[in-house]
């Protein structure tokens, strides 16, 4: 981004695109009578409205179709669009869900959001969901699993380095040298990435696959972040204001002290986080 | 007689009330006292102060601002400091604010610069905003003067980064040599604990040392005078400053040494009895 100027000539660009990452609420669609939908959203609503106050929402049809009874049944999205709006919800999206399923949703203005890690290998990922909540309507019960990270910020093109490749983990990483600097954010899309320096305080490096940081670790470290658990953060020296592994984070008032500045491995297993020292 | 090439230097910090312009005018009298032709710049428009720590306030007549929008040349504007022959200054404008300043005029002014002085020093406003930017984007080398305590050395690694990353050099792929300047040091706050060590500090910032400057009253004796530190009667201050533009000017090879850092604590330490 250079310095603007003054003056402001025909050339110059109307806009700029960016790749960005946000948390989104995933409502998990277990049934397809929108009548009760619309009565058991009512009464969740009711119990955190600020929250639910013009909140994204992607809407996940995967559990749908398991079910014997309501596999690749028609959904009528306007109808259920209407119902999310109505209650100050925004949808923005659905994944999951047959072809016909989502060309219907498509129809209807929603976007179609890639399912997970294993099928996505494109090199602009501009959203990213975080699965803040899992709304059983069923049975009203909620599942909270550890939410994500708040506001990230925009992968601005001046500070960070970006990589073209569109191919899976594991057969490409990329190697930073440099220190991460505070206000710096490093993504490796698609791929594991190796820190050869520190992370600093206020620093956040980002990474589809695995990170390795052969150093201290003082900011923020987030893999798997198109979801893939099966990612680690390794680094030498614990000392981070945040770690996450597709979307499970500690930060660090949660983390031991007894892990504090150790050399540690970092991975899911059984649903939760854990740090492992080595 | 070969002529040396030009070299715009920019004091920044990111944190505010680190040391910049007491740098910036402490550097440029010294450089100017060993025979360099030296010019400072105050970028710091509309707060300017480099004026009041050189003493030149009451001979300000054209700014910074005025050359750029053309309202006077750079020659009306430049201040010929009264002690020193190759010491020049070029204020800022106290009634404007950062928007008048543009890439291209800065430019301009700065390559005009590079035609008379050899060393051209650019004291930066603290924050990562257009005045800072301003100052930092054509420099050829950088001073990161950082107290030794966490906010300034978090803002230090930021604006770091930012010479990284925002700058014409790094924007050409070319390296801008960084040189960390650790100010207001007191010896017995670190023993301590209350301020980061040394240490600590290029551990962080991963920049080579410049120098050491103590916490000390002649600073502020000095700059109510209107006068550089480096001009002013003998201090401990002065004398780490001296000791910083040989090292800037790569002058005395011992003073990379391990050991003179050694002597140079241990100096600080001897003095910070008297003071804090």
């Amino acid at each position: 981004m250079s310095i603007s100027t003054s003056t402001n000539t025909e050339t110059d660009s109307m806009f700029q695109l960016k790749g960005g990452l946000y948390p989104l609420t995933v409502l998990q669609l277990l049934g397809t009578d929108l009548r009760i939908f619309e009565q058991q959203l009512e009464t969740k609503v009711q119990q955190a409205p600020k929250f639910f106050y013009h909140a994204p929402v992607v809407i996940d049809l995967q559990k749908l179709n398991q079910s014997q009874i309501t596999t690749n049944t028609t959904i009528d999205f306007n109808n259920l669009m209407n119902i999310l709006l109505k209650k100050n919800l925004v949808p923005v999206g659905v994944k999951g869900g047959s072809a016909s399923q989502q060309t219907a949703a498509s129809t209807a203005g929603l976007a179609i959001l890639q399912d997970n890690a294993k099928e996505s290998s494109h090199s602009q990922t501009t959203t990213l969901e975080r699965e803040n909540w899992h709304h059983s309507l069923g049975e009203g019960e909620q599942v909270m699993q550890n939410s994500s990270a708040s506001t990230k910020p925009f992968l601005s093109k001046a500070e960070t380095f970006q990589t073209d490749t569109t191919t899976a983990c594991n057969s490409h990483y990329k190697i930073i040298v440099e220190p991460v600097r505070s206000g710096q954010q490093v993504y490796a899309p698609g791929c594991d990435l190796i820190v050869l320096a520190p992370v600093s305080h206020g620093a956040e490096v980002l990474s589809d696959g695995n990170i390795h940081i052969y150093g201290p670790l003082r900011g923020r470290a987030l893999a798997g972040v198109t979801g893939d658990e099966n990612t680690h953060i390794f680094c030498q020296s614990l000392e981070a204001e945040l770690i996450s592994i597709a979307g499970q984070y500690k930060i660090s008032e949660d983390i031991d002290q007894s892990l504090w500045c150790a050399a540690v491995d970092v991975f899911i297993k059984s649903g939760h986080l854990h740090i492992r020292p080595f | 007689m070969t002529k040396l090439e030009s070299k715009i230097v920019v004091i920044t910090s990111g944190k505010g009330g680190v040391g910049k312009t007491t740098t910036t005018a402490a550097l440029g009298a010294e450089l100017a006292n060993r025979g360099h032709k030296t010019v400072v710049v105050d970028f710091d428009i509309g707060l300017r102060n480099l004026d009041l720590i050189m003493g030149c306030e009451r001979r300000v007549i054209f700014d910074f601002v005025n050359v750029i929008q053309g309202d006077a040349n750079l020659t009306q504007a430049l201040i010929k400091d009264k002690r020193s022959e190759n010491l020049f200054i070029l204020p800022a404008s106290q009634t404007r604010d950062k928007d008048a300043l543009t890439t291209e005029g800065v430019e301009k002014v700065l390559m005009e610069l590079k035609k008379e002085f050899h060393f051209i020093i650019c004291d930066s406003p603290a924050g990562i905003e257009r005045g800072a930017l301003m100052a930092l984007y054509f420099a050829d080398e950088a001073v990161v003067v950082t107290n030794p305590e966490v906010s300034s050395v978090r803002d230090s690694d930021r604006i770091i980064g930012v010479l990284n990353s925002r700058t014409r050099r790094a924007e050409q792929g070319l390296e801008i040599k960084k040189h960390l300047l650790v100010t207001r040091y007191a010896y017995n706050r670190v023993q301590r604990g209350e301020m980061l060590s040394v240490e600590d500090v290029q551990e962080i910032l991963a920049i080579p040392l410049l120098g050491i400057i103590p916490e000390s009253t002649a600073v502020l004796h000095a700059s109510n005078q209107g006068v550089p530190v480096t001009l002013s009667g003998s201090s401990d201050a002065k004398e780490a400053y001296r000791d910083a533009v040989a090292r800037l000017l790569g002058e005395t090879t011992k003073a990379n040494s391990q050991k003179s850092w050694k002597k140079l604590l241990e100096g600080l330490r001897l003095f910070s009895r008297s003071h804090v």
